[in-house]
């Protein structure tokens, strides 16, 4: 069973986003991987290491510098890597789908993994819209994954609001990843030196025959307001009435 | 890979600290080879290191300061990630990093909590003259376990009566057939609980200079006559495992003797070589904690209607801490960088540890008068980085013997006209 696990780099968790000329700065920020890309990562190494997977390919599609962010697929674990380079530009949901289904067409992968969102654009969309292009069964938002003992189904627990619905795919089938699926393991310091020499191949649209051009823009960014300074209240009657006087009870 | 640990004892010559690679400085190849950046695989080392003591030290240090538990598993946790024993080379399963590889993950895990990275780098320091003198088979045997296993194993030369005055060591081992008996007494030995193997420095010739009256042993851990004294109780780094350990006629093989009868001195001493950019490279992590801190409250905290750090007196004290952080990580990088070309560095290291120590001290003095009241309390994580501190200018070399050191390496070079 080959497994397909797309990792997008993102402005890492831990940074404080500043918005600069109508767009987030991303200039001289620490970027790493989208966290429920590697969840999808430590998903499949575990799948590989129980045997029932044999190879994991990670892609990712971005800048250049995307290719940092499969080395740290390649170190934690994956075989193989691929970069699909789309320069500096903004990369959209159905463009990220799009250029998936045409590795998957090229790889033939049997289960697609990947982080239910990236971080950065919260769009929720690439593996839904690639489980439709590809008219795939979709298992989204999963927090447990088995696979049938002849690797012909998957069952996943998926969370959703109120509880837990258990599902059961046949394979080929797309899983999204969410975040108490797994605690993924660090890349250890022999793997990251290993993962220097594990392939990683480099491809552009044009290779795939993936028509890539953006069909959205983005007019503007804005911060949120800064939050206002509260005011102090001496007693409850005027805390009561200061609501009142909003509206707010 | 990551460049492999030079073999500092050969290619030595008098005074090359103030030369670059033995070439003069406006040769172009010499200015070629000068870099600062770090290569790809170091950042990511350096990041590897940064996430782990997030996520793993950083948490728990309060934790291991109060108690003064052992941090079994987060040392366990960083053996599977392999940020321990990373200069064992690589034919002997490890990992062959260099001093500056060591170094950068070093700052990294002294920025958590100091005490844990000096329990992991006492491995460093016990496997240091191993690595630089021991036979290959001793190497395979010793070194080879610490790659197959989570185990620790301790750097045994300091006595209750001698220090800093290596030559005064007492220990004596007298030859019994194919066999040492050792007897004496070692103190402050750090892991020294909970070793596996100890290196011990003991007196083969009690009439010898000190260049010839010292050997170096292994001796392991569960051999009979080895007592550990009590954990002792220390002003910082208090979850470091120190202890006394007394030797009653433990008997070694001569198969655990590292190099010539009479050469123990001299691996000690080179071992230094290796370790004080490390301790010094630590010492640089604790005053990055104490600056970051510092900056951390002094942006939050406000007076006279502004945070603190735009109160001048305030906003000065922060500039200079950065500056000893930079200037010390400088020395620190210096001096392994020349280790790792094949370079003398003793000089250097010393250098760096005087100077990287007393600006941790400086700057983690410095984070507590920021905080006010708040740094006196240890609610706060700034008073233990105080009393962590104090170490860095007492073990492997205090600051005295430091400058002693490099003294006389100034006046020694001085005098052949250098």
């Amino acid at each position: 069973m080959k497994i397909l696990v797309p990792v997008k780099r993102v402005v890492d968790y831990a940074v404080k986003i500043r918005v600069a000329n109508g767009k987030v700065d991303t200039a001289s920020v620490k970027h790493s991987m989208n966290p429920f890309d590697e969840i999808a990562v430590e998903q499949a190494i575990r799948l590989k290491e129980a045997k029932k997977a044999t190879e994991i390919l990670a892609v990712s599609i971005g800048s250049t510098k995307a290719q940092e962010t499969l080395r740290t697929a390649l170190a934690m674990g994956a075989d193989k890597a691929l970069h699909i380079d789309t320069g500096d530009s903004e990369t959209l949901p159905l463009q990220v789908a799009k250029l998936l289904k045409a590795i998957v067409d090229k790889e033939k992968p049997d289960l697609v993994i990947l982080g239910k969102q990236a971080i950065d654009d919260d769009a929720n969309q690439t593996g839904q819209m690639l489980a439709g292009l590809l008219g795939w069964p979709q298992a989204t938002f999963a927090s447990k994954v088995e696979l049938a003992a002849d690797n012909k189904k998957v069952n996943v627990v998926r969370e959703i609001d109120g509880g837990l619905e258990t599902v059961s795919c046949a394979i080929p089938a797309i899983i999204t990843a969410d975040l108490r699926l797994n605690e993924p393991r660090y890349a250890t310091l022999p793997n990251i030196m290993k993962a220097k020499k594990k392939p990683l191949e480099k491809l552009t649209p044009k290779d795939l025959g993936v028509d890539y051009v953006g069909k959205l823009t983005t007019l503007l960014v804005e911060e949120p307001p800064k939050r206002a300074g509260g005011v102090k209240v001496e007693s409850v009657d005027e805390l009561i009435s200061k609501l009142k006087e909003k509206g707010l009870i | 890979m990551f460049a492999s640990i030079a073999k500092p004892f050969v290619t030595r010559t008098a005074f090359a600290a103030t030369r670059v690679g033995g070439k003069k400085h406006f040769s172009s190849s010499s200015a070629a080879r000068i870099s600062l950046a770090l290569t790809p695989e170091q950042l990511e080392l350096q990041e590897l290191s940064r996430s782990f003591t997030a996520k793993e030290i950083i948490p728990k240090a309060a934790h291991h300061d109060r108690t003064g538990e052992y941090p079994v598993e987060i040392l366990k946790k960083m053996w599977d990630v392999g940020l321990l024993n990373t200069h064992i080379p690589a034919e002997y399963g490890g990992l062959g990093l260099g001093v500056l590889d060591c170094a950068i993950i070093s700052e990294e895990l002294s920025y958590g909590c100091s005490g844990i990275q000096t329990a992991a780098e006492a491995n460093g320091l016990a496997q240091a003259p191993v690595i630089l003198g021991a036979s290959d088979a001793l190497k395979k045997k010793y070194l080879g376990r610490m790659t197959e296993e989570p185990l620790m194993c301790a750097y045994g030369v300091t006595e209750p009566i001698a220090g800093s005055d290596v030559a005064g060591i007492a220990t004596k081992a007298e030859k019994k057939g194919n066999s040492w008996v050792l007897n004496g007494q070692k103190m402050w030995i750090t892991n020294g609980g909970k070793a596996n193997w100890y290196f011990v420095l003991a007196k083969t010739d009690a009439s010898a200079k000190p260049g010839k009256a010292f050997t170096g042993f292994i001796v392991d851990g569960n051999s009979a006559g080895i007592s550990v004294g009590k954990k002792e109780i220390n002003m910082g780094q208090r979850c470091s495992d120190t202890r006394g350990i007394s030797f009653e006629d433990v008997v070694v093989s001569d198969e655990n003797r590292i190099g010539d009868v009479g050469k123990g001195f001299q691996l000690a001493m080179g071992a230094f070589d290796i370790t004080r950019p490390l301790v010094a490279s630590a010492a640089v992590g604790l005053a990055r904690r104490a600056y970051d801190e510092a900056l951390k409250y002094a942006l939050e905290r406000k007076t006279m209607g502004k945070p603190i750090a735009e109160h001048q007196a305030i906003a000065f004290m922060l500039a200079d801490m950065a500056i000893g952080v930079e200037a010390a990580r400088g020395l620190v990088y210096k001096t392994s960088w020349q280790i790792d070309n094949g370079e003398r560095n003793t000089l250097v290291a010393s250098m760096a540890k005087a100077y990287a120590s007393e600006v941790a001290n400086k700057n983690a003095a410095d984070a507590v008068q920021i905080f006010g009241g708040n740094g006196f309390n240890s609610e706060y994580p700034v008073e233990k980085l105080m009393r962590d501190a104090k170490i860095f200018m007492i073990y492997e070399g205090t600051s005295q013997i430091q400058r002693l050191i490099i003294s006389r390496s100034l006046i020694d070079a001085a005098k052949k006209g250098n």
